[in-house]
C-alpha cells in the first residue's frame, strides 16, 4: 500500500480496495517503525487519525467521498492545529496548543484527508538542513547520516520514506523545494497568495508560502487543489478562481520554451547535479520542448537580498514570543526585562536569534535605508529579471540545490548553509511558483530539478513535471530499507 | 510687565480619537467598552501565532470622513507599517500604524479664543490600533493585562505647532471633539478614553524663529487636564530656562492630583521603533469615486451649521456657538424651533440654552435622557407666544413637564394656569388693589414711580401670576395716574 501514490490511494479508497482505517493503520505502523530512525514526526495523532479514518470510511460507504477522502497526510508543525500542539520546531512553542486550525489544515480536512501527525522542521522554518529544530535533526531516508534539507525536512523525509503519501510544507526561501530535492520527492511552492497563510506561523510574511509534498506531480496537483483558494482571513490571499490543477497534466509539451538560466548552471554547481539536470533537459527536448539559454543577471543578489528582507520581517514577527501570554516563560523572572530577556534567550535557538539580531539591525534607524530599503529595490530588480525571462520562455528549468544532501553537522558556518538556497530564494523574492522533482542521483543521493513558472502558471509547471515523470521513474525510487 | 510676557509657548497636539466601529480595526472582536477583562480579545488581538490582520473598511471610511471635513487631502494610497517595541500590553510586539503614508494629509481647523479667530493646521491623520491596558493595582507585585482595548481603531490627528497657549490648545481640542462627534466617527467619551491627546510643548523668547526643546505630555484625557498640564509645563519650562537651565526632550506624565508633570520612567529610552511596511496588509487603495461617495454622506459641519443658525434663526454668534457645539443639542434646538411653529426662534434658543441646559445640568443628565422632548418644549413656547401663559408661569409648566406630568397644554389646564386676559376681570382686581393701598397710591402719584412695581406684584399675587403682565402694567398706570 505504502508504495502507491496519493492519487492512486485516493482512487483505491473510493473503489474500496481497502479501508481508510487499514491504510491509516499501515501509515501509523510505518511511522512507529521508522520514525525513531528518521525523527520526521514530532507529534503523532494516532487516535484522532483512526477516528477520522473510520468517519471517512462511512462517507465512502455512503458514496459521499471527497477528493482526498481517507488519505493519510502529515502537516509540518508550523500549521496551527486546534487542540494539538504546534511547536514550530522551537522550545518557545513546545507547550503551545492553538485554539484554531490553519486554513490549510481546515481545507485538507474538508477535502477528507486524515492528519496522522505533525512533522519536524527547522526552528521557525529557519534553516536548510533541519538541524536547528528543538527536537533534533531529521535524517535523510537515503542515508541517515545525511541531512534531509530544510526547513520542511520532516515532511520531505516522511514522504520519501513512504510513511505518508503526502505532506504539507512551507517555503520562504526554498524550504519545500530544497528538502524535496534532497529527499528525492516532488514539492511545490505556489504563487505567493495562492494558499492562505492564516494559521501558518509566520517567519517572513512577504515570502512565506505553503505547498504540498508528494511522490509525483500528479499527487501535488491533487493536494494543491484542496489547499489553495482565497481566504478572507489573509489579506495577501489572492481573490481569483482556483484553476483545475489536474486538467492539463497530460497535455503535450511540444513547443514549450524552456529557459536555462546560465547563472544557475555554472560556477558553484556540483558536477553530479549538473549532469543529472543536463540529462533531464534532454528528456524535455525529446518531448518537444525548446531549450533557450536565458540570463537572470541579478541572481547573485538574491541571497544577500533575502538575508535582509527575511530577518527584518522575522525580527518583528517573532516579537510576540515574549513569555507574557503563551509559549515558553523563564522560571521566576525578577522583573519585566528579565522576563523578556530570559524567556527569549532560553526559548529561541541560535539560528533564530541570529536572524532576529540581523533583522533588528537592518531595520534600525540609520541602517534602514542602507539595508532594508536597498533590499526592497534589489527585490524589484530580481522580479524584473524573471519578468523579462518570461517574455522569452514558458518555464525556467535548473537545479533546485547546488549539491545533494550533505552530512549532518557538515555545515557549521551559517553563510555556507545559506548558499544551499542560492537557486530557490529568488523565486520567493519574486513571489513566483516553483517546484522540485527528482531527476536522478549523484553519489547515490537524489538530485532535484527545479521548474519555475510565471505567476499563476502552476497548471503548466505541473503539466511539464507530469510529462517528465511519465518518461522517467526517479520519483518512484524508494530509499533502500524503506521499501 | 511680568517675565512671562517675554516668552511664547509653542504647542502641537496629537489627538487620539477612538473610532466607533462595532468591531476592531483588524479583527472581528467587539469594541464595546467596559466588558470583563480579556473577554473581548480574540486570537488576533492576542497576537497568537499564525493569525493575520484584516482591515476593517468602516475604520477607513471614518478616517476619510474626517479628512474631507477638515479640507485635507485623502490619500488614494496609504500604507500600514509596524511600530516595533516590547510592552506587555502590546501583544504582537508591534503596533500596526500608518507611518510614512497616512490616509489624511494636510487640513485645517478654525478656532476662536476670546473672539479672535485662528486657523490651526492639521499635519496628518493616520489609522492605527490601540494597545491593551496594564493594570498595576490588585495584583500584589504583579501587573495585570487587559487586552479588551487592543486593536480598537484609533485615528491619530496631528496638529501643526500652531497653538500658542493652553487656551488655544483647549479651544482646538473642543473644536475637534465637536467635529468628530458631528461626523459620527467617535462617541467623544473622554472618561472612557475615546478622545484623548498628547501635547508637545516648548517655549521660546517671543519673536524668536527657532523652536525651543519640546517635551511631550502623555495621555491628557479631559479638557481641564489639557489646560492645566500645558499651563504647568509652560511655566516649568520658563522657570528652568530663566534659571539658566536646559529643557530636555522627554516624555512627561501629568499628575492631576499633584498638579504637576513628571518625567515618565522606563518606557522612554530614546526608542527606535524600526518602522517598516506591514507585509501582512496590502496598501489601502481608495478610488476617487469612493472618496466622493463618502463626501456625499457628510453631515452639515459645525461651522456651516453655525452660519446657518445665525442666518436662518437670527441668533447671535454666541447663541449659535453654544447651540452648535454639540450636534445633538443643535438638533434639539432645531426640533424645538420647528415644534414651536410661528414663535420667534430666539425664544427657543433662550429656552434651550437656559432652562433646558440648566435642568439637565442640575440633574446631571445627558441631553438624550432629557424628560422633556423638543416637541413638548415647542408646545410650551407656543403657549407663551399666544399669550396663554406668561414667561413666568411657563417656568412652572416646564418644571412640571420635567417631572413628566404631561404636555404643556395638559398641565396648564390641570393647574388652571391660563393667563387672565379678560380686561374687565383684571380691571376689577386693579381697582381693589389701588383701593386697598391708598397711601402707596398717593406716593406714586406724588412722583414715586418705583412703586408701580409694588402694585404689579400685588396684582400678580392676587391672580396667582395668571394676569397678563403687560395688561396689568398698562391698567395700573392708567388708573393710578387717572385716579
Amino acid at each position: 500500500m505504502h508504495q502507491r501514490s496519493l492519487a492512486d490511494l485516493a482512487a483505491a479508497l473510493r473503489r474500496r480496495e481497502f479501508s481508510s482505517e487499514e491504510l491509516t493503520r499501515a501509515c501509523l505502523g510505518r511511522i512507529a517503525r521508522f520514525n525513531p530512525r528518521l525523527n520526521a514526526f514530532v507529534t503523532v495523532t494516532e487516535e484522532r487519525a483512526l477516528g477520522a479514518a473510520r468517519a471517512a470510511d462511512q462517507r465512502i460507504k455512503a458514496g459521499e467521498a471527497r477528493a482526498l477522502e481517507g488519505v493519510p497526510i502529515a502537516h509540518k508543525d508550523i500549521f496551527c492545529t486546534k487542540g494539538i500542539r504546534t511547536s514550530c520546531g522551537s522550545r518557545m512553542l513546545d507547550n503551545f496548543i492553538a485554539p484554531y486550525d490553519a486554513t490549510v489544515v481546515e481545507k485538507l480536512e474538508q477535502a477528507g484527508a486524515i492528519m496522522v501527525g505533525k512533522t519536524n522542521m527547522d526552528e521557525f522554518a529557519m534553516g536548510s538542513s533541519n538541524e536547528t529544530s528543538h527536537y533534533g535533526p531529521v535524517c535523510n531516508p537515503w542515508d541517515i547520516s545525511m541531512v534531509p534539507g530544510g526547513s520542511s525536512g520532516g515532511s520531505a523525509a516522511a514522504v520519501a520514506a513512504r510513511l505518508v503519501p503526502g505532506a504539507t510544507g512551507t517555503d520562504t526561501g526554498g524550504s519545500i523545494r530544497q528538502p524535496a530535492a534532497l529527499c528525492g520527492i516532488s514539492g511545490l511552492k505556489p504563487t505567493y497568495g495562492a494558499v492562505s497563510r492564516y494559521g501558518m506561523i509566520a517567519f517572513a510574511s512577504s515570502l512565506d508560502q505553503a505547498g504540498p509534498f508528494a511522490v509525483s506531480a500528479e499527487d501535488l496537483a491533487v493536494m494543491l487543489q484542496a489547499m489553495s483558494g482565497f481566504d478572507p482571513r489573509d489579506s495577501t490571499s489572492l481573490d481569483r478562481p482556483v484553476p483545475d490543477y489536474r486538467a492539463a497534466l497530460d497535455d503535450a509539451i511540444a513547443g514549450l520554451r524552456i529557459g536555462l538560466p546560465k547563472e544557475y548552471l555554472g560556477e558553484g554547481l556540483d558536477a553530479g547535479v549538473a549532469k543529472a539536470v543536463e540529462e533531464a533537459i534532454k528528456v524535455f527536448e525529446r518531448l518537444g520542448a525548446k531549450p533557450v539559454e536565458i540570463s537572470l543577471p541579478n541572481s547573485r543578489l538574491a541571497v544577500p537580498t533575502y538575508y535582509v528582507v527575511a530577518p527584518a520581517e522575522c525580527s518583528s514577527n517573532l516579537a510576540r514570543y515574549d513569555g507574557v501570554r503563551f509559549g515558553y516563560r523563564c522560571a521566576e523572572p525578577r522583573d519585566l526585562r528579565d522576563l523578556y530577556e530570559r524567556s527569549r534567550g532560553e526559548g529561541f535557538g541560535a539560528e533564530v536569534k541570529r536572524r532576529i539580531l540581523i533583522g533588528t539591525y537592518v531595520l534600525s534607524s540609520g541602517y534602514y535605508d542602507a539595508y532594508y530599503l536597498k533590499a526592497q529595490r534589489l527585490r524589484r530588480l530580481i522580479s524584473a529579471d524573471f519578468a523579462r525571462a518570461f517574455g522569452q520562455v514558458d518555464v525556467i528549468l535548473g537545479p533546485t540545490s547546488p549539491s545533494v544532501a550533505f552530512k549532518l553537522g557538515a555545515k557549521q558556518d551559517p553563510l555556507t548553509m545559506y548558499l544551499c538556497d542560492i537557486y530557490t530564494i529568488a523565486v520567493n523574492l519574486a513571489g513566483l511558483p516553483g517546484m522540485s522533482i527528482p531527476c536522478g542521483f549523484a553519489g547515490g543521493l537524489p538530485v532535484g530539478l527545479q521548474l519555475i513558472g510565471n505567476y499563476f502558471t502552476e497548471p503548466r509547471l505541473l503539466n511539464a513535471a507530469h510529462r517528465y515523470q511519465r518518461e522517467t521513474d526517479w520519483h518512484r525510487r524508494v530509499p533502500p530499507g524503506f521499501e | 510687565m511680568s517675565l512671562y510676557m517675554e516668552w511664547e509657548a509653542v504647542i502641537g497636539l496629537e489627538a487620539h480619537v477612538q473610532l466607533m466601529t462595532r468591531s476592531k480595526i483588524f479583527s472581528g472582536a467587539s469594541t464595546a467598552y467596559g466588558a470583563e477583562p480579556n473577554t473581548q480579545a480574540c486570537a488576533i488581538d492576542l497576537g497568537l501565532p499564525g493569525v493575520l490582520p484584516v482591515l476593517n473598511g468602516e475604520a477607513v471610511r471614518m478616517a476619510v470622513k474626517f479628512g474631507l471635513a477638515v479640507g485635507a487631502e485623502v490619500a488614494t494610497r496609504s500604507i500600514f507599517a509596524r511600530k516595533n517595541y516590547f510592552y506587555p500590553d502590546l501583544p504582537k510586539g508591534y503596533q500596526i500604524s500608518q507611518y510614512e503614508q497616512p490616509i489624511v494629509k494636510g487640513g485645517r481647523l478654525e478656532i476662536a479664543v476670546d473672539g479672535r479667530r485662528k486657523t490651526i493646521g492639521i499635519t496628518r491623520a493616520h489609522l492605527e490600533e490601540d494597545a491593551g491596558k496594564s493594570l498595576h493595582e490588585d495584583f500584589h507585585g504583579f501587573s495585570g493585562i487587559d487586552l479588551n482595548r487592543a486593536g480598537t481603531p484609533l485615528l491619530e490627528i496631528v496638529s501643526e505647532p500652531d497653538l500658542r497657549g493652553a487656551a488655544e490648545a483647549v479651544a482646538y481640542m473642543k473644536k475637534l471633539h465637536t467635529l468628530v462627534v458631528y461626523l459620527g466617527i467617535c462617541d467623544g467619551n473622554m472618561q472612557e478614553g475615546s478622545f484623548r491627546c498628547d501635547a508637545n510643548v516648548s517655549v521660546r523668547p517671543k519673536g524668536a524663529a527657532k523652536l525651543g526643546t519640546r517635551t511631550e505630555l502623555k495621555n491628557l484625557n479631559s479638557f481641564r487636564f489639557i489646560e492645566r498640564a500645558i499651563e504647568f509645563e509652560i511655566e516649568r519650562q520658563i522657570e528652568v530656562l530663566e534659571n539658566g537651565g536646559q529643557v530636555f526632550q522627554e516624555t512627561r506624565l501629568y499628575d492631576p492630583d499633584e498638579h504637576e508633570t513628571r518625567p515618565m520612567r522606563g518606557k522612554e529610552e530614546a526608542f527606535d521603533y524600526r518602522y517598516f511596511p506591514d507585509p501582512d496588509l496590502l496598501p489601502v487603495e481608495l478610488e476617487r469615486a469612493v472618496i466622493e461617495d463618502i463626501r456625499a454622506t457628510l453631515p452639515e459641519l459645525p461651522d456651516a451649521k453655525l452660519g446657518r443658525f445665525m442666518r436662518d434663526y437670527g441668533l447671535t454668534v454666541y447663541e449659535a456657538e453654544v447651540l452648535t457645539a454639540d450636534r445633538a443639542l443643535a438638533d434639539y434646538f432645531e426640533a424645538t424651533a420647528k415644534a414651536a411653529a410661528d414663535t420667534e426662534p430666539k425664544l427657543a434658543a433662550n429656552w434651550v440654552m437656559g432652562d433646558l441646559l440648566g435642568a439637565l445640568n442640575r440633574d446631571g443628565l445627558a441631553l438624550a435622557k432629557s424628560p422633556v422632548s423638543p416637541q413638548q418644549l415647542g408646545g410650551l413656547l407656543r403657549r407663551i407666544a399666544d399669550d396663554t401663559i406668561s414667561g413666568k408661569i411657563a417656568k412652572q409648566v416646564f418644571e412640571a413637564m420635567w417631572r413628566s406630568e404631561g404636555d404643556a397644554d395638559a398641565i396648564i389646564a390641570a393647574k388652571g394656569l391660563k393667563q387672565i386676559t379678560d380686561t374687565s376681570a383684571i380691571e376689577k382686581i386693579v381697582d381693589n388693589i389701588i383701593a386697598a393701598n391708598p397711601s402707596q397710591a398717593a406716593q406714586y402719584r406724588a412722583g414715586q414711580d418705583k412703586l408701580l412695581g409694588f402694585f404689579v406684584g400685588q396684582v400678580m399675587r392676587a391672580t396667582q401670576g395668571k394676569a397678563n403682565p403687560g395688561q396689568v402694567n398698562e391698567l395700573l398706570v392708567r388708573k393710578l395716574k387717572g385716579g
